[in-house]
């Protein structure tokens, strides 16, 4: 089933009450597992799932999910596809958004035109390897990570510098609207975006279509080239677009800030419900898989473990969520 | 799209020579020119000194390198490694300073890091091949595991390996250096288990799983055993690594994980799986180390060497790919 044909399923003819096709929906697991997660943190420590706790969260989660909105375009096209130098983008935009910014107002819009840009130059860069030079998406995102680190060094001089403007650190983390701030609309819109793209518009189907079968994509008049480069330029995009958030996020940049960000948005998606193997999935489950990833993540703090601990438990978490979730086909004669 | 007509015949010359069967002659090739170049920028990096000092550095990459490729000849991805690295080495300093230090607590000490390894990789094995989860996300899972264990055992950086240790690992022995004896067992090793059926089976697997069982091969036992001799190379190079730092280190293999897979790519190594072979990641991680070389010798100003450096791995990786593939 892909993603678009489950608004069908949904609308049919399902009268009979099934568990198991239930707990087989995408967005089943990760919704209750959050339910779960949030009244495990409240009972441990009162206050954990406070609405303004929540909002701290789904900050947090906001960050993440923009990043993995790209990641999960990559995976969702197939072909092995995944985007390892998201994380190196975050860096490296994160520094170029501070510098440009300089803590001046103004210079906010330049400074997000600025970051989409170079991320979606180099996602395009991606792309053309991928593509053209049909290297695999693992080989050529993790030599372009080095290329954008090294970048980075070249114009830091190893010395982060440039910090975020008061307006962009207000939106990102102070209530906008009722008490919410700015980045989770931002977020929202992100979803909305996403939703259109994959469910609404020919290069939505497409992404299924190539990430189902390709050459029965190809077939039928679709240019996989186009496809992928800006498949790969989407996800250098939104990775541009996660530092200026993670710019405001931390007030200044600092040397491998987009680091923390890379394998977790490849792990957002996965929890969110499309496989690695790309051609089905939603945003939707991705944002939960986001949300997820990081009440998980927060959750171990609440509980005050050492970091010996966290670490531990979050794999230990993380593999048995691996149950549940786009296993390999069992081989079978 | 045409190409230039230097770069046809180039590939024209590697399409000759069979590089199905021999993926790592480029790697090979390349390595060459890299030291060749290495010696023309810098004369003295050809002295036999500097060569045993270039191996001591590389060797902890070319083994976890040659672990790698195990795992993805089956088509599979090992992202623990560097944790495996950290924990075997924090094991291993620990083992050896609780039972005093001497050559017993020593051998000890090693003994219990490569069965720290193979433990791993009997568990990474265990996730993907029976448990059938997707390698990237169950290796970075266990990674995350062992890595959590590694900081458990020792939770800070600067518990000291004893003397004995680091001095046998830096010294000669039978007036050749000790890496070198390990780099030359290395290398019969991983010559020898290509001999074996073993390795074609894991090529079989890689190349086509379905059709591998039902040849009748034991899939998930050749996954499991790709993935528990990674683990013993992960150790090995943990070993390797502790003799140079002469310390225990939690985060000591936190950055090497991504570096082993480049490198087996870069040593001919189909990241598909089923084909390639293991003694081409040793070139590829000796490519990687000399690349490092070549551009700090050829006087890249220091802020530009890890671009420089990024984009000649980079163009090395594509280039090695394009070439293998027929």
């Amino acid at each position: 089933m892909i993603g678009v044909s489950s608004k069908e399923v949904k609308a049919g003819a399902r009268s009979k009450f099934d568990l198991t096709a239930l707990l087989r929906r995408p967005m089943v697991i990760p919704c209750l597992l959050i339910v779960i997660l949030l009244i495990l943190g409240e009972t441990a420590s009162p206050g954990f799932a406070s609405p303004g706790q929540i909002i701290k969260l789904l900050t947090l989660a906001a960050l993440l999910g923009t990043v993995a909105a790209g990641q999960n375009l990559v995976i969702l096209g197939g072909r092995e596809g995944i985007d390892l130098s998201v994380g190196a983008i975050i860096s490296f935009g994160a520094v170029i958004a501070g510098n440009i910014m300089q803590g001046t107002n103004s210079m906010v819009v330049p400074a997000i035109l600025g970051t989409t840009g170079a991320g979606l130059g180099i996602g395009i860069l991606n792309g053309i390897g991928v593509t053209i030079l049909r290297i695999p998406p693992l080989v050529m995102t993790l030599g372009m990570l080095g290329v954008v680190q090294g970048a980075l060094v070249a114009m830091t001089r190893g010395i982060p510098s440039g910090n975020a403007a008061p307006a962009l650190s207000d939106f990102i983390a102070q209530p906008v609207l009722a008490g919410i701030p700015g980045i989770l609309f931002v977020w929202i819109g992100v979803g909305f975006f996403m939703a259109w793209l994959l469910s609404r518009t020919a290069f939505g189907y497409r992404i299924y279509a190539i990430g189902t079968n390709e050459r029965a994509a190809r077939l039928t008049g679709v240019s996989i080239w186009r496809m992928r480069i800006g498949l790969f330029g989407l996800s250098g995009f939104f990775a541009g677009l996660t530092s200026v958030f993670v710019l405001g996020y931390t007030g200044n940049s600092f040397i491998g800030v987009g680091d923390q960000y890379m394998l977790p948005s490849i792990i957002a998606v996965v929890l969110g419900g499309t496989p690695l193997s790309g051609g089905q999935g939603s945003y939707t489950g991705t944002m939960a898989g986001a949300f997820l990833l990081v009440i998980l993540q927060s959750i171990l703090i609440t509980l005050q473990m050492e970091e010996f601990g966290r670490q531990i438990v979050f794999g230990a978490t993380l593999l048995v969520l691996m149950l549940f979730y786009g296993r390999q086909r069992r081989l079978r004669v | 799209m045409t190409r230039g007509a230097g770069i046809s015949t180039f590939t024209a010359f590697f399409r000759r020579v069979d590089l199905t069967r021999r993926p790592y002659l480029p790697a090979i090739a390349v390595t060459l020119l890299l030291l060749i170049l290495n010696g023309f920028l810098q004369p003295k990096t050809l002295r036999p000194v500097a060569i045993a000092a270039d191996i001591s550095t590389y060797l902890p990459l070319i083994l976890l390198a040659v672990g790698q490729t195990y795992v993805i000849l089956a088509s599979d991805i090992d992202l623990s490694v560097g944790s495996i690295i950290s924990l075997a080495n924090v094991v291993t300093v620990s083992v050896m300073t609780a039972l005093g230090g001497s050559y017993g607590a020593i051998i000890a000490g090693i003994l219990v890091g490569m069965l720290i390894g193979i433990m791993c990789g009997v568990f990474n094995g265990f996730c993907v091949a029976v448990l059938r989860f997707q390698p990237i996300v169950s290796t970075f899972a266990s990674g995350i595991i062992f890595a959590g264990i590694a900081l458990w055992i020792l939770p800070q950086a600067g518990l000291a390996a004893p003397n004995a240790y680091w001095e046998t690992y830096g010294d000669n022995l039978v007036g050749i250096p000790f890496v070198l004896w390990i780099l030359a067992a290395m290398a019969v090793t991983a010559a020898l288990i290509a001999k074996l059926v073993f390795s074609r089976s894991l090529l079989a697997v890689g190349g086509n799983i379905q059709s591998a069982y039902q040849s009748g091969l034991s899939v998930p036992r050749l996954r499991i055993s790709a993935y528990v001799l990674c683990g013993l190379f992960s150790a090995i190079s943990a070993l390797c690594l502790t003799g140079d730092t002469a310390s225990g280190d939690p985060l000591l293999g936190a950055k090497m994980t991504l570096g082993s897979v480049a490198a087996v790519v870069l040593g001919g190594t189909a990241l598909s799986g089923g084909r390639g072979n293991p003694l081409g990641s040793i070139f590829g991680a000796v490519i990687l180390g000399l690349i490092g070389s070549v551009v700090f010798f050829a006087g890249v100003p220091f802020q530009y060497q890890n671009l420089v450096q990024g984009l000649i791995v980079l163009a090395a990786l594509a280039g090695g790919v394009t070439i293998v593939r027929r």
